[in-house]
């Protein structure tokens, strides 16, 4: 099985923003990810697929230098994560979003507080209207600007999930990692959530790894798809090529 | 688990809270500053916690006056009430019993809110927004909970102090400028110092184990209710070491 750094270099793009390479990380004797290779390209919806513990979280907090790898490089925009100290690694975040699998908004925050708190860490010069401007742009993309001043707690999943989007789009971020953004949810909601993700992809132009086993989900947002299996990139390609594939590894998330 | 195993626990537990402190004072002398953030948690901190910590200061004064009057009566040495009272509770009552609140009401809610920050996933969010949570979430409620400590115990003692003249007042009558003459009278330096500058340390014990034990949480709701309760019994203890060691010190010197 070729590395996904190879395949993407014969699809002929050429504009990588995360190079993954032969990433190890494994907590004790579980050995999560094993020669884990990967390449991003720019404005591309990649999707992770895999079982549940295959290690698909664990990759994007690595990505994010949420955890730390045990060996294997992770250059995002050509900087080496691990090699970045604090500064620089807080730098390099402001680029990258990142929606998480429970949203994590800040329930002790309305909403309104929830979007400006990264506005406020990161663009020191910015007047409050700015800021209001912003935060109302943020939530009219997920066509929730009447929340703005309710509590987390009081938001439906699927509210949350889309106040959780628009506080990660917020800071214009180049890369988005979307850990299981549909898990969870109502079909009709989760439809709802991959149409932003696309819309947002397209609006944006921002490059995405989307973590999911929701295969409705992994058809609808896709540009490509990598299998990760035992710790490895199994295979990658196009949904319909996974979808078409005799490998009965592949085949047991089609059936 | 055997006695070794233990220890080997306790150190370990002592080890990474000294690396979890020292973290703490190397991130707090950089800037930025959490200016705003710190000033909300003094709010939080202090001012939330003064009605406690004045009802509580004034029942101890009221019954240690109405407890230590008898004794004081049957060796016909009343009149030393109020000197009595009022070193005891500046040097080592005041101090340590509001401390002690405090670590219940404070630690426990810090561990509490961290702990729950953590196991949603909260502290995470801050984090990849390029949010260094340690210096937003620990730095601040530490710093917070080091200023605020000595000034709650300064109100304390003084609420205390008037309701130990309310308790003398109950069996006798005293003048309210003879019972604080007597007091302030013999109060000393070496009585009232000493005792503001440990509850600096005692703020920090708080301050530090409940950032510690929220920081460190796991294991769900079950584990953000073991966090609140082991920020609370941790600090406890580490008031009363703090409090033997201050009374060492202070002895040493020559305070006592």
């Amino acid at each position: 099985m070729k590395s996904a750094t190879t395949k993407s270099a014969k699809r002929g793009t050429h504009d990588p923003v995360i190079i993954i390479d032969h990433l190890y990380k494994g907590f004790g004797d579980n050995k999560v990810l094993q020669d884990f290779n990967l390449t991003l390209n720019k404005q591309e919806n990649l999707v992770v697929l895999g079982r549940s513990g295959s290690g698909k979280s664990v990759l994007i907090k690595c990505i994010i230098g949420l955890l730390t790898p045990d060996s294997g490089d992770i250059i995002v925009f050509g900087d080496h994560v691990t090699d970045l100290d604090h500064a620089a690694l807080d730098r390099l975040r402001t680029k990258i979003g990142f929606l998480f699998q429970s949203n994590a908004l800040y329930d002790s925050m309305t909403v309104r507080e929830n979007l400006e708190f990264p506005l406020r860490r990161h663009w020191f010069e910015i007047s409050q209207d700015e800021v209001d401007s912003l935060v109302m742009e943020a939530l009219e993309n997920v066509s929730l600007p009447h929340t703005v001043d309710m509590m987390p707690a009081e938001l439906s999943g699927g509210m949350a999930k889309r106040v959780a989007l628009a506080r990660t789009m917020i800071l214009k971020p180049e890369i988005i990692l979307y850990d299981e953004p549909t898990t969870g949810l109502d079909p009709v909601t989760a439809k709802e959530i991959e149409n932003l993700i696309v819309k947002l992809q397209k609006k944006y132009k921002t490059s995405s790894i989307i973590i999911s086993h929701d295969m409705t989900c992994v058809k609808n947002t896709s540009d490509r798809v990598v299998l990760l299996l035992d710790g490895k990139c199994y295979t990658d390609g196009t949904f319909d090529e996974l979808k078409n594939s005799t490998d009965e590894h592949i085949r047991q998330f089609f059936e | 688990m055997t006695l070794i195993d233990r220890a080997k626990d306790f150190l370990d537990q002592a080890g990474q809270i000294a690396r979890f402190a020292g973290r703490l004072f190397s991130l707090s002398i950089k800037p930025p500053y959490e200016i705003k953030e710190l000033l909300a948690q003094c709010y939080f901190i202090g001012y939330k916690s003064l009605p406690l910590v004045g009802l509580t200061g004034f029942i101890m004064g009221l019954v240690l006056t109405m407890q230590l009057r008898p004794s004081l009566v049957y060796y016909g040495v009343q009149s030393q009430l109020p000197v009595m009272v009022g070193i005891a509770i500046v040097r080592e009552i005041g101090p340590v019993i509001t401390a002690l609140i405090f670590a219940g009401k404070i630690g426990s809610s810090i561990g509490a809110e961290l702990g729950s920050m953590k196991v949603t996933e909260q502290i995470d969010a801050m984090e990849v927004s390029g949010t260094n949570p340690y210096k937003y979430l620990v730095a601040t409620r530490v710093v917070a909970t080091i200023l605020m400590l000595p000034v709650l115990t300064v109100l304390a003692d003084a609420i205390s102090l008037f309701g130990a003249y309310i308790g003398v007042n109950i069996s006798s009558v005293t003048s309210f400028n003879l019972f604080f003459t007597q007091i302030y009278r013999n109060l000393q330096f070496g009585d009232v110092i000493p005792a503001v500058i440990k509850t600096f340390f005692f703020g920090f014990a708080v301050g530090v184990i409940g950032c510690y034990k929220g920081y460190n949480s796991s294991k769900g709701t079950r584990g953000v209710g073991n966090s609140a309760n082991s920020a609370v019994v941790l600090s406890s203890v580490l008031i009363f070491v703090i409090d033997l060691l201050a009374v060492q010190i202070t002895a040493l010197l020559g305070l006592n």
